[in-house]
């Protein structure tokens, strides 16, 4: 049977966030073993902020992201290893060396409204001969016609699919039925979602994104990824079934995987805590959600402080250096709204 | 002797921020703009000026050459490499702006005296300008093993020669925080921010430290090298005072103990774009601070 869209599992790279980018060897292998087992078509293997996010902003990352995408490529018998790369973060170099370790989906993100720095990195892709896809980050904070715009640079630039993606997991069933339907109309290429949970939606979401017609969708088990999580992909898979949608994949050896292999990398996954909720709410990038937390305790402010600001500020993704900024300025303001001595 | 005669090529934001502060200049003539729109702002500003336009590009360029001392490249880095060979076999002397670092890295408060006789020099990135002189002014008092930049600029301030070169930015600025910051490694990230009104140019530094720094003479050396960076682009400012973490970071230079946090914010002179385009400004004050050190040196 086909499926009625392409899956692709994001553990092994948005869950990074979720550990603080500690991935080891020893996980990647177990992970990519189950998916691939159970017929997960893509997966994605890098640090959370993609192709050369290791850094005092994003985290160091515990294992060197090309030890972990060549586990992923060795393990792999029949899914395609994907990665992700941020123009400005990650360089053309880095896209080379993974091509040439077999990686074969090159995701290439930047915010909703910055697709045409994608230009150089997408026509890489394709040169390298692997699948390219734009990745449009934030997309909530723009219209759907507006986004049309920008996944259309994508595709000019040579893009197999266009994402929308909703980082901060903020948007609505509406705001996400639009979004697909709107890229649906505009483009020839293929349409995808990416989904987190901060709304408790993610599900709900791409269902309704399956309705509008997309044409794939991310998913990380167990929810593993940044802020309140992403779309759990055994849920997704489930709820697919029960819908009538077919994905090609058994759901019960999927729910065994994320089991046995993911569960036990972070067990309390899946709680939506207030924090996580807020992102969602205020509409902030969900990987900023454990560097607010530890700025939070470094600067000794609170960080649903933190996080309100950040979303007053429009911050995007990647300006994690903003957090230091903004605790050490809430300390500050604290500290000089102290009642004088008398 | 007369003035250093100066033809900028490219008439985008950066090569327009320049003509004004070009035309500023007591040492330094502005003898045309060169582009290849017609149609282009830039090109109609300089004409208002008075100076010399045309848009038949670098070719015009090299036919006048004899009437130049001196080039600014503000277009790509791939068109300055198009271009670089020709401006030599011509004579002429270039102050490349774009990330095509084809000749040496300079950053004026850092490395200006030593090659001010090089035939073409290149001014990195604006990220390079406003983070570099940081981590010398770190590495000259404490061991850097390691240091890390975020640079982010407003969206509406980066034209489209920017966006096509944003790997080069990315590599450039990289390697300049080790060939002329003095850091064993470098790390550069890019970042653009939509929001509205556009945020001024932001830029974090990062210095892994090795054992054996002072606070105090960190601190010190950081804020000396801001007010001498601040004496070519008023607008260049330390957010707060620097922040010390101590911690274990497993950086790519290997494990340290702590790090320093330099928080800058660079609000632009308004010559071209408005102030929030701090990033032209740092590029295109620096550009001319290394050309007028040039001409004193004739």
């Amino acid at each position: 049977m086909t499926a009625a869209f392409r899956l692709t599992d994001s553990t092994l790279r948005d869950g990074s966030h979720a550990v603080a980018h500690q991935l080891t060897e020893d996980q990647v292998r177990r992970v990519v073993a189950g998916l691939d087992g159970a017929g997960v078509p893509v997966i994605e293997v890098t640090h959370g902020d993609g192709l050369g996010g290791s850094s005092f902003n994003y985290g160091f990352s515990h294992t060197d992201e090309m030890n972990l995408v060549r586990v992923a490529v060795e393990t792999a018998t029949k899914s395609k290893i994907a990665v992700l790369m941020l123009p400005g973060i990650g360089v053309k170099d880095d896209l080379r060396r993974v091509a040439g370790m077999g990686v074969r989906v090159a995701r290439i993100a930047t915010h909703c409204t910055e697709a045409d720095i994608s230009e150089q990195h997408i026509a890489l892709a394709k040169e390298l001969g692997m699948e390219a896809v734009g990745f449009l980050m934030m997309s909530h904070m723009i219209e759907p016609e507006a986004l049309l715009e920008q996944a259309r640079l994508m595709e000019s630039y040579g893009a197999d699919v266009v994402y929308t993606v909703d980082s901060a997991g903020a948007m609505t069933i509406d705001d996400a039925r639009r979004r697909v339907a709107t890229l649906k109309a505009g483009l020839s290429c293929e349409v995808g979602i990416h989904a987190h949970n901060n709304l408790s939606l993610a599900v709900a979401n791409s269902l309704a994104a399956l309705e509008e017609g997309v044409d794939q969708i991310d998913g990380c088990m167990t929810g593993l990824g940044a802020g309140a999580g992403n779309c759990p992909t055994e849920v997704l898979v489930a709820a697919c079934e029960k819908t009538g949608w077919e994905t090609a994949i058994d759901p019960i050896s999927l729910i065994e995987v994320a089991d046995r292999a993911v569960r036990p990398i972070r067990p309390e996954q899946g709680v939506i805590d207030g924090d996580g909720l807020l992102l969602g709410y205020a509409g902030v990038y969900g990987s900023f959600l454990l560097h607010a937390k530890r700025a939070a305790e470094r600067y000794g402010v609170p960080t649903r402080d933190i996080l309100l600001e950040l979303g007053e500020r429009r911050v995007v993704g990647g300006q994690e250096d903003m957090i230091i900024d903004v605790a050490m300025e809430l300390q500050h303001r604290a500290a000089s709204a102290q009642p004088a001595a008398i | 002797m007369g003035r250093m005669r100066c033809a900028i090529v490219g008439s985008g934001n950066i090569g327009t921020d320049l003509l004004y502060k070009l035309l500023r200049s007591d040492v330094l003539e502005v003898a045309a703009m060169v582009g290849i729109d017609p149609a282009s702002e830039g090109l109609a500003r300089a004409g208002a000026e008075g100076v010399e336009t045309t848009s038949e590009g670098a070719d015009w360029l090299i036919e006048n050459a004899a009437g130049f001392d001196l080039v600014f490249e503000a277009t790509s880095a791939w068109v300055h490499r198009l271009n670089a060979p020709r401006y030599r076999e011509a004579g002429l002397t270039a102050i490349d702006l774009t990330p095509a670092k084809l000749g040496p890295l300079v950053v004026p408060p850092v490395n200006l005296d030593t090659h001010l006789d090089s035939p073409n020099l290149n001014l990195i990135t604006c990220g390079g300008q406003a983070t570099v002189p940081i981590v010398a002014a770190v590495g000259a008092v404490a061991p850097v093993p390691y240091a890390e930049i975020v640079s982010t600029v407003s969206s509406v301030s980066a034209g489209p020669g920017t966006r096509q070169n944003i790997d080069e930015f990315t590599k450039t600025t990289s390697a300049s925080l080790v060939e002329v910051g003095g850091a064993d490694h470098g790390k550069a990230l890019m970042i653009l921010n939509p929001a509205e009104p556009p945020i001024l140019m932001r830029n974090t530094v990062f210095c892994a430290l090795g054992d054996g720094y002072d606070r105090e003479e960190v601190a010190d050396s950081i804020t000396e090298m801001v007010r001498t960076v601040a004496s070519y682009v008023p607008g260049y400012r330390i957010k707060a005072e620097p922040v010390f973490d101590e911690d274990l970071f497993r950086t790519p230079g290997g494990d340290v103990k702590a790090r320093v946090v330099v928080l800058l914010e660079v609000e632009g002179a308004a010559d071209y774009l408005p102030p929030y385009a701090g990033n032209l400004d740092i590029m295109t004050a620096s550009a001319v601070r290394v050309a007028e050190a040039m001409a004193a040196a004739r």
